[in-house]
């Protein structure tokens, strides 16, 4: 059994617009102790996907499919089970750590109150073993530190914080949706260690949402590519990487400026980013594709298997060089 | 080819009071940019990188003028924008333009994209007839890949690639000698931000512009300039040709920034060495003494706390802020 499947979700919020469908018909897995990534641009519903899993959607937001961790639906668990599940089991870690943390209370008790609160422990208890988790994710000093309040620490230092609160309780599965985006590179150098040493040391499977597809390439074993709410290819990073099966992902990786070669012109991909509201019947992909086929606008090409564990989903067939 | 901007030992400081400080204490002097000198040859594109707080921002800012200088000079076809006062500046505003980071943001939501585009031309030649006006406004428009049918459409109905492009107009309208991009495309996704590059790059060519190129995003900045400038606390570290200092970076920093940018290549990235940068940014109340970059430098030499370092010309326009500079391979063969 994988660890966390996604099957068949979708996630429509309802707006002033109308219907809006961020997530239509996603279907994932991870096993445990693996790195995933769920890789796409800003509105291709990759951090919908994630907050539907945790029951974290905005209000005017519906669900419907199903998320099973472990053989449990979260989607129809009652909400003291789930809560149970999302502190012990799966943890979760956002963009700008300074609006994740409460920025009314010190360090210590934000994150003494998540130990008191799933595991019982008293204050004295939880703040040193919380400052041991700072240790842990090297924060000079911890034990001082610990008494401070989120504005004294750098954004780094904040996330992180941020992480070794998602890592209390020893999660399975921690989810980070675009964990450096907000930070400098080296500081995401910095960061993208740690939870590579933290997966190593804690066996803790990771979903790495993100646009960033250089971050990718340097963590994950799997890579998901999302376009207008829908999975446009799946595979091993390196398979995704070296022979992009799908038109989309084959434009994205020709887009991205890369430090380490000169090439004059950037390959671009015309148009611009989908409009959720007015998506078309078929592949989202489809205005903005080169090799368009008369029957993609209409017809929603099926995610289908191929290769070594590979899905795609596009009519335009494709077959991997040898 | 001729020098169009030269910028010599700029320096900028701001006043800042401590919170709970007696009103009749002294403010603190806060060094955002200090003794930056680089010199810009018409048309050619400059990139300026580092991370936040380096104070590339405030660079730009001060050679706009939108903040004051407190030492140095900034000569922009001989004549010193730093020395001179308001009125006397105005002359040359309009051909120093600046094209800003959040699209959205920069533009007035409550004005129709052609007067955003006309606006400085009706602000810097008020004579120009209406009609020339309109007209000039559809050229660009056109020419930066907007549909001229769009003139009376605001801000909020463009997606934000759109609206950069809209930011760009309005920066080439009063056709300007120099354009200074404060992270231009760092706003936009990865398949937008090359339409915008690609963009500006043509733009600059056909247009013959003297650029500099304000990024966090060193690849980019790569892609775009002829010549980098690599900034870290407020001074410059060092400077070469955007393949040089990309291929064969001397100073410390530079050699951190560079192995830290993450490649789209799972085989490549697996096999990278990467000296993680320990540490943090120090603050720019009480920049450290001698060079900067010292408390986190990982081959600080005891002479590195005394004098400010001066930078080294190693030729053909190569310079590094250190004396103690070996290659990339030196350190850790690949």
């Amino acid at each position: 059994m994988r660890l966390l499947e996604i099957n068949d979700l979708t996630v429509t919020f309802q707006t002033g617009d109308g219907e809006v469908n961020a997530v239509n018909g996603v279907s994932l897995g991870i096993d445990a102790g693996e790195t995933l990534a769920i890789v796409g641009e800003s509105g291709s519903g990759k951090s919908q996907t994630a907050f539907a899993a945790m029951g974290l959607l905005a209000r005017n937001g519906a669900a419907r499919g199903e998320v099973l961790f472990d053989g449990q639906n979260l989607l129809t668990l009652p909400q003291k089970a789930l809560n149970k599940v999302r502190s012990t089991q799966i943890s979760m870690i956002f963009q700008d750590p300074m609006t994740s943390l409460n920025p009314y209370m010190r360090i210590s008790d934000q994150m003494a109150e998540v130990l008191m609160l799933h595991k019982g422990m008293s204050k004295r208890q939880a703040v040193t073993e919380a400052a041991q988790m700072l240790d842990a994710v090297r924060i000079p000093d911890a034990r001082a530190r610990i008494t401070m309040y989120p504005h004294e620490f750098s954004g780094g230092m904040r996330q992180r914080i941020m992480i070794a609160m998602a890592l209390l309780c020893k999660p399975r599965l921690l989810i980070a949706d675009e964990p450096t985006t907000a930070l400098d590179v080296t500081v995401q150098a910095q960061i993208m260690q740690l939870l590579g040493e933290i997966r190593r040391d804690f066996g803790t499977a990771v979903i790495l949402i993100t646009h960033d597809l250089g971050v990718v390439a340097g963590f994950c074993d799997r890579t998901l590519v999302m376009y207008g709410g829908q999975v446009m290819e799946e595979g091993t990073t390196e398979q995704v990487f070296a022979a992009p099966s799908h038109p989309y992902t084959q434009g994205l990786l020709s887009a991205v400026p890369r430090i380490d070669r000169d090439d004059d012109e950037l390959a671009t991909i015309a148009g611009e980013p989908p409009d959720m509201s007015h998506l078309p019947a078929g592949c989202p992909f489809s205005p903005r594709c080169d090799v368009v086929r008369p029957e993609c606008p209409g017809q929603r090409p099926p995610l289908l298997a191929f290769g070594a564990g590979r899905r795609r989903a596009c009519h335009q067939p494709w077959t991997e060089e040898a | 080819m001729s020098t169009i901007l030269s910028v010599q030992d700029l320096a900028v400081t701001f006043d800042v009071r401590p919170r709970g400080a007696w009103p009749w204490s002294s403010p603190l002097k806060l060094h955002a940019v200090g003794d930056v000198s680089f010199d810009l040859a018409a048309g050619e594109c400059l990139g300026v990188v580092g991370e936040s707080g380096s104070g590339k921002s405030t660079l730009a800012r001060a050679i706009v003028g939108t903040v004051p200088s407190s030492h140095g000079k900034i000569l922009f076809e001989g004549h010193d924008l730093a020395a001179m006062n308001v009125s006397q500046r105005r002359v040359h505003r309009k051909d120093v333009q600046m094209i800003f980071q959040d699209p959205l943001a920069a533009l007035n939501p409550r004005m129709p994209v052609g007067d955003i585009i006309a606006e400085p031309l009706i602000t810097h030649a008020p004579q120009t007839p209406r009609a020339e006006v309109k007209r000039r406004v559809a050229e660009l428009m056109e020419r930066v890949g907007l549909l001229p049918n769009l003139i009376n459409r605001y801000p909020h109905e463009f997606s934000g690639g759109q609206c950069q492009r809209i930011g760009i107009a309005r920066a080439l309208i009063l056709q300007p000698k120099l354009v200074i991009c404060d992270e231009p495309v760092s706003a936009l996704d990865v398949s937008v931000q090359a339409q915008v590059v690609n963009l500006l790059r043509e733009l600059q060519r056909d247009m013959g512009l003297s650029m500099i190129f304000i990024a966090h995003d060193l690849s980019v900045v790569k892609h775009v300039s002829d010549r980098i400038v690599v900034m870290y606390l407020g001074r410059l570290m060092e400077q070469a040709t955007a393949r040089r200092l990309t291929t064969d970076p001397r100073h410390p920093y530079t050699q951190a920034l560079i192995s830290s940018v993450p490649i789209p290549d799972p085989v490549l990235e697996k096999t990278r060495r990467r000296p993680v940068l320990e540490g943090e940014l120090p603050s720019p109340l009480a920049p450290p003494s001698g060079c900067v970059f010292r408390t986190r430098c990982p081959r600080v030499q005891p002479d590195c706390a005394g004098a400010r370092p001066a930078m080294v010309d190693l030729g053909d326009g190569h310079g590094v802020a250190c004396p103690h500079q070996v290659p990339m391979e030196a350190i850790a063969p690949a």
